[in-house]
C-alpha cells in the first residue's frame, strides 16, 4: 500500500462504505455528550422510536451552563436548569454514563474525555460542539458535529462524510520563554486566517510538537477549528501512552500490551504525501494576543494594534475598522499599553492541571492590580481542581486575588452567570473572541494562561517572557 | 425535512465578513430544549439595541433600524447574501435553524465554514458557494435594484437574476438529492444496517477495548 498520511489510516480503519460520488458512512467510536446540542437529538430519538444504537459509546456532562460558584445552591436560572435537568434524564432513559453536576468527574467535555481515557488514539471521537478537534491530541479522529448528525450518531454509530483533504503543520524549533502551545495555535491562526484551514484535517508534526506535552497538544488541536479545520490531530508516541496508562476507560493488562502496540502505528508515514504544508519556525513565536473580534486578528506583546487604513483589501479593512469600534481600541496602540478589567483562565482550551500550574506559577506572591475587578480561574474538570488543591496552586491564586471556582465553560462563552458588562475589556485564555462571546458588548484579548495571571498582575498586558 | 427544489426570493445583503455563528444566533438562546422558535432571535444583537433573553416579548424590544434586516426593504426575504467565511465558530445547529425559522432558505457566499455548511443541509437550507467576483455583482446587482429577487432552481442548479443573467452553481450529489426529496439522513443510512453491523463486528473484535 503507498504511503498514508495519519488521517488516511484514520479514516480507512472507520470506513464502513463508500458511494462513488465519495459520500462515506464512517464508523464512530465514542460519541461524547453535553447538554447545550444534545436535547432535540433525543427528542428526534424518541419521536420516531428509535434507540441508541450502542449507549455504552456515548459519555454525557454538563458543563455549558453549570455555575461555578455557590453549587450546593444548584442553578439559579430556570431555563439553564431545565437543559441540565433534560441532560440527566435523557441520560437515564437511554442508559448512557453521565458525570453528573455534584460528581469530582464533572467538567468541560473536551477537558473530561481525555482525563477519563475515553479518548483513545485510533478513534473516531464525535461530539455536538466544535472543539471535539482537541481529542485528535490522541491521534484520533475527532470532530464537531451539528445537532443533526448527534441524532444520526445515536441511532446508528456512523457518521455521512466526505474525506478532508490534508494539511501538515509542522512546527520545529524550539520554543522561546512564556511562548505555549497557545501562542502557536494563535500564530498559525495570524498566518492562515479563520479559513485557512476550511475543507482540511490539519495534522500538528514536527520536533516542537513532538516536545509538548499532552496538555499543550490538546491545546493545539483545540484550536484547530479557529483555523477552519474540523479535525486537528497528532501522532502517537509514548508522551500519548504515558498520558493515558490506567486511566479508567483506558484498556488495561494484556489489553493494554495489545492496544499500544497498533497504536504505534499512528502516524503519518514518511513518505505520505499531504494537499498542503505550512513550515513553523518555533522560535520566531512571541507570546500572542488578539486584538479583534475574530482569533485571526493577533499580533504579538511586541507588536500594535494595526491601522485599518493600511489594509489594502476592502473586506479586510473594514472588518478591521468594525472590530477597532466594538473593541473600542485606536489604531496603532500598543499591545502592552492595552489596560484590562477582567481575567478568565479556563475553558476547554486552556483548563487543564498543567495550565492551572503555569498560571499560578506567575501569580505567585504577587497582587491582581487594583484595575482588575474580577481575575477568576475556572479549572477544566473536577479532578483537575482536586489536583491543583493537593498542589496547593488555590492557595497561590486566593492570595494574589484571583477567584477560584468550580469546573464548567464559565465565562468562555457566559452562557451561565460568568459573563463580561458592555464594554469590559478580558484577559482570557479561552478560544473566540466573537463580538458578545463572554457577554454582550464584551471584548476579549485571547492570551495564554501564563500571558492572563500576568496582565492580571500587571492591570495591563506585559511580555510574561520579561518578568 | 422540508423539500427544496425551486424557489424566486427577495435577497437580503449582509456585507461583512466571517459573520459566526454566536452572531447568527447568541448563546442565551441556545438554553431552550426545542428546535424550533428561533427565527425571532436569528441575529439577535445586531437586530435589537437591547439585550435579549429566551422567553421574551420580542415585539416590545429595541429595533435597531440601521442593521439591514430591518429594513423595510427586506421583510420577508428568502434569499441571504453573504461574505467570506459564513457561519464560522461554534458548530451550533441553532444557527441554521434560526435561519431557517426566520424564513430564509437560500444563503449565497463565496465560502462557508464546514460545519455550518453541512448543518444547513439537514435542515432545508441551501448554502451556495459562488465564486468572490459572482458575489460582488450580486451585491452590487443588488444594492441597484429595489426588490431584487434570485430564482433559484436546485434540480437545474441555476440562479436567475431578473434580467435574465444565469449563473451555474455547484452541489454535491447527495445532498442534492436528500434536499431535493426532503430525506432523512438517518433513516437512509439504515438501509445499510447489515454493512454498518458487519463493520462493527470486525472493528470491536479487533480492538476489544472499545
Ligand atoms: S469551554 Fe468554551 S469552547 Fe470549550 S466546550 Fe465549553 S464553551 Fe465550548
Amino acid at each position: 500500500m503507498s504511503a498514508q498520511t495519519l488521517y488516511d489510516k484514520l479514516w480507512n480503519s472507520h470506513l464502513v462504505r463508500q458511494d462513488a460520488d465519495g459520500t462515506a458512512l464512517i464508523y464512530i467510536d465514542r460519541q461524547l455528550v453535553h447538554e447545550v446540542t444534545s436535547p432535540q437529538a433525543f427528542e428526534g430519538l424518541r419521536l420516531a422510536h428509535r434507540l441508541p444504537w450502542r449507549s455504552a459509546s456515548m459519555l454525557a456532562v454538563p458543563d455549558h451552563n453549570v455555575p461555578t460558584a455557590n453549587r450546593a445552591a444548584g442553578i439559579a436560572d430556570p431555563i439553564s436548569r431545565l437543559q441540565v435537568e433534560t441532560l440527566d434524564a435523557n441520560c437515564k432513559e437511554f442508559g448512557i454514563t453521565e458525570f453528573k453536576m455534584g460528581d469530582i468527574r464533572q467538567g468541560v467535555v473536551h477537558v473530561i474525555g481525555p482525563e477519563q481515557g475515553a479518548t483513545l488514539p485510533g478513534m473516531t471521537v464525535v461530539c455536538g460542539d466544535s472543539h471535539t478537534s482537541t481529542h485528535g491530541a490522541f491521534a484520533a479522529l475527532a470532530h464537531g458535529i451539528g445537532t443533526s448528525e448527534v441524532e444520526h450518531v445515536m441511532a446508528t454509530q456512523c457518521l455521512v462524510a466526505k474525506k478532508s483533504r490534508a494539511m501538515l503543520v509542522n512546527v520545529e524549533g524550539v520554543l522561546g520563554k512564556g511562548v505555549t502551545a497557545k501562542d502557536i495555535a494563535l500564530a498559525v491562526i495570524g498566518q492562515i486566517g479563520t479559513a485557512g484551514g476550511t475543507g482540511y484535517a490539519i495534522e500538528f508534526a514536527g520536533s516542537t510538537v513532538r516536545n509538548l506535552s499532552m496538555e499543550g497538544r490538546m491545546t493545539l488541536c483545540n484550536m484547530a477549528i479557529e483555523a477552519g479545520a474540523r479535525a486537528g490531530m497528532i501522532a502517537a508516541d509514548d508522551t500519548t501512552f504515558a498520558y493515558l496508562k490506567g486511566r479508567p476507560f483506558a484498556p488495561q493488562g494484556e489489553q493494554w500490551e495489545q492496544a499500544v502496540a497498533g497504536w504505534r502505528d499512528l502516524h503519518s508515514d514518511a513518505e505520505a504525501v499531504f494537499d498542503a504544508t505550512l513550515e513553523i519556525d518555533a522560535a520566531a513565536i512571541r507570546p500572542q494576543v488578539t486584538w479583534g473580534t475574530s482569533p485571526e486578528m493577533v499580533t504579538s506583546i511586541d507588536g500594535r494594534v494595526p491601522d485599518p487604513l493600511a489594509i489594502t483589501d476592502a473586506v479586510k479593512r473594514e472588518g478591521a475598522e468594525r472590530a477597532l469600534a466594538y473593541m473600542g481600541l485606536k489604531a496603532n496602540t500598543p499591545i502592552n499599553e492595552i489596560s484590562i478589567d477582567k481575567v478568565f483562565i479556563g475553558s476547554c482550551t486552556n483548563g487543564r492541571i498543567e495550565d492551572m500550574r503555569a498560571a499560578a506559577a506567575v501569580a505567585r506572591g504577587k497582587q491582581v492590580a487594583p484595575n482588575v475587578m474580577l481575575a477568576m480561574v475556572v479549572p477544566g474538570s473536577g479532578l483537575v481542581k482536586q489536583q491543583a488543591e493537593a498542589e496547593g496552586l488555590d492557595k497561590i491564586f486566593i492570595a494574589a486575588g484571583f477567584e477560584w471556582r468550580d469546573p464548567g465553560c464559565s465565562m468562555c462563552l457566559a452562557m451561565n452567570d460568568d459573563k463580561l458588562a458592555a464594554g469590559e475589556r478580558c484577559a482570557s485564555t479561552s478560544n473566540r473572541n466573537f463580538e458578545g462571546r463572554q457577554g454582550q458588548g464584551g471584548r476579549t484579548h485571547l492570551v495564554s494562561p501564563e500571558m492572563a495571571a500576568a496582565a492580571a498582575i500587571a492591570g495591563h498586558f506585559v511580555d510574561v517572557s520579561k518578568i | 425535512m422540508e423539500k427544496f427544489t425551486k424557489i424566486n426570493g427577495l435577497v437580503v445583503p449582509l456585507d461583512r465578513a466571517n459573520v459566526d455563528t454566536d452572531a447568527i444566533i447568541p448563546k442565551q438562546f441556545l438554553k431552550s430544549i426545542k428546535r424550533s422558535g428561533f427565527g425571532p432571535n436569528a441575529f439577535d444583537e445586531w437586530r435589537y439595541l437591547d439585550h435579549g433573553e429566551p422567553g421574551m416579548d420580542n415585539s416590545k424590544r429595541l429595533i435597531n433600524k440601521e442593521f439591514v434586516l430591518n429594513q423595510p426593504r427586506y421583510q420577508g426575504a428568502q434569499v441571504l447574501l453573504a461574505r467570506e467565511n459564513f457561519g464560522c465558530g461554534s458548530s451550533r445547529e441553532h444557527a441554521p435553524w434560526a435561519l431557517e425559522d426566520y424564513g430564509f432558505r437560500v444563503i449565497i457566499a463565496p465560502s462557508f465554514a464546514d460545519i455550518f455548511f453541512n448543518n444547513c443541509f439537514k435542515n432545508g437550507l441551501l448554502p451556495i458557494k459562488l465564486p468572490t467576483d459572482t458575489v460582488e455583482a450580486l451585491f452590487k446587482a443588488e444594492a441597484a435594484n429595489a426588490g431584487f429577487k434570485l430564482a433559484i432552481d436546485l434540480e437545474a442548479q441555476t440562479i436567475t437574476q431578473p434580467d435574465g443573467t444565469v449563473y451555474a452553481f455547484e452541489v454535491d450529489s447527495f445532498r442534492r438529492h436528500c434536499l431535493l426529496n426532503g430525506l432523512d439522513d438517518i433513516g437512509l443510512t439504515l438501509q445499510h444496517l447489515d454493512e454498518i453491523k458487519a463493520f462493527e463486528a470486525r472493528h470491536r473484535a479487533a480492538q476489544p477495548w472499545l
